[in-house]
């Protein structure tokens, strides 16, 4: 008895390691629930719980006898502070301090009334913005779509009738840059925009009816260097 | 110390960073008398730990832009307080004091004035927390009277939570010792 005495005092439990500050009051709720529990199935546990409560007064009762400085520390503090250099705020940190001064001044239920109505806020935003994304059928991606024609992109060439005609080309992978020039200046195309491999080519400076833009399109899918043609708004 | 008071202590330090005299005077006022026991009883001396704590403060003036509120101020205030008083100590080559209390608490048990103390226990455990070494002595003190958690307490004496478990343990133990020695049995260990 006496060595597993011993052994346990060698080697204390977590639960007996955490009494003291049960006895202050600083645990947090799941281990002072744990020592709750322990103390209450365990004699020699609260023996010593009983023990740490005297030291835990006594410790107050020293401490609070040994009574405060004299005035001569804050005068010496306060002068010091004299002595030091003057501040200049930065607008930083007079924007952190007057949030948190705003925060400070709030009471619990100002705080707690004004997080709802943030909260609702954030509810009736999601839901213009969950209703606009359902409204919007004709709502285009950056992609590049040629089968898909969105009525945005209809109306805009509807407007366009007097621009040239541009088409989406893919140039073969062996495709060199000489002969893409070459290429571009024989159809006087311009590259306007691109992604992902494909070029947006303008051709010429004036606009072409069907049949000319058909054929414009038949005759670049006969390039050598080029793999796919197709017209484009 | 309240969430309340914690919030309004970095509320100050945020205005004592812009160089606000009042707000030092109210961080001052709210807790140098903590300070100064914390360094009293780390250090014994009243002169020393009346200039310590105008130490702490003027590094408070100074470095109150850098305080970042991972910590409450009260356990920055602490951490700062020892280590101006470690520093003061080393300077004075001090510490044989320890020694000479602890010695003081062994010897006086012949001395008639002690006999009549033993039958005071809380004298007796007092006087026995004063007999405790340093590092004891500030882990009681940071626990019981300035009631710093497992965390806060690692956090100013900047050494794992399970050595602050057991530093405690051990210092509770010595404790105890030194109270038997003083002829107080106390029912543990």
């Amino acid at each position: 008895m006496m060595a597993m005495s011993k052994k346990m005092l060698d080697e204390p439990s977590e639960i007996e390691m955490l009494l003291p500050w049960h006895a202050a009051g600083t645990l947090n709720a799941r281990d002072a629930r744990r020592v709750e529990e322990a103390l209450a199935r365990d004699p020699a546990l609260a023996r010593q719980y009983a023990v740490i409560r005297e030291e835990y007064a006594e410790t107050i009762h020293l401490n609070e006898s040994l009574g405060a400085p004299s005035a001569r520390a804050m005068q010496k503090l306060f002068a010091a502070i004299e002595e030091e250099p003057v501040r200049k705020p930065s607008l930083t940190s007079r924007i952190s301090t007057g949030i948190a001064q705003f925060f400070a001044s709030l009471s619990p239920r100002t705080l707690a009334w004004s997080a709802g109505a943030a909260a609702v806020a954030l509810l009736l935003q999601a839901g213009v913005i969950g209703a606009v994304l359902m409204q919007g059928q004709t709502y285009q991606t950056a992609s590049l779509s040629v089968n898909e024609r969105p009525a945005a992109s209809m109306t805009r060439e509807l407007g366009a009738v007097g621009t040239p005609p541009r088409a989406l080309v893919r140039f073969a992978p062996d495709a060199k840059m000489a002969d893409i020039n070459a290429l571009l200046d024989n159809y006087q195309a311009t590259v306007v925009g691109g992604a992902n491999g494909l070029f947006r080519l303008q051709f010429g400076g004036k606009s072409m009816n069907k049949d000319e833009v058909a054929s414009l399109m038949s005759k670049l899918r006969g390039e050598k260097i080029v793999s796919l043609a197709e017209s484009a708004p | 110390m309240s969430a309340a008071q914690a919030a309004t202590d970095e509320v100050l330090i945020a205005r004592i960073a812009q160089g606000d005299r009042l707000a030092m005077q109210v961080l001052y006022g709210r807790h140098h008398v903590r300070v100064f026991r914390f360094g009293l009883r780390l250090v014994r001396d009243e002169q020393i730990a009346e200039d310590l704590i105008s130490e702490v403060f003027l590094d408070v003036w100074r470095q109150a832009g850098k305080f970042e509120g991972r910590s409450a101020v009260s356990t920055w205030l602490l951490a700062i307080t020892r280590f101006k008083a470690l520093s003061a100590l080393r300077r004075r080559k001090d510490a044989e004091l320890d020694d000479e209390a602890a010695n003081a608490i062994e010897d006086s048990a012949d001395d008639p004035e002690v006999s009549v103390q033993k039958k005071d226990t809380s004298e007796a455990l007092r006087k026995c927390l004063t007999a405790l070494s340093a590092e004891h002595r500030e882990i009681v003190d940071l626990v019981y009277y300035h009631e710093k958690s497992v965390e806060e307490v690692a956090r100013i004496v900047s050494i794992p939570e399970n050595t602050v478990k057991t530093r405690l343990f051990y210092a509770r133990k010595k404790l105890a010792e030194l109270l038997k020695a003083a002829g107080i049995e106390r029912g543990w260990p």
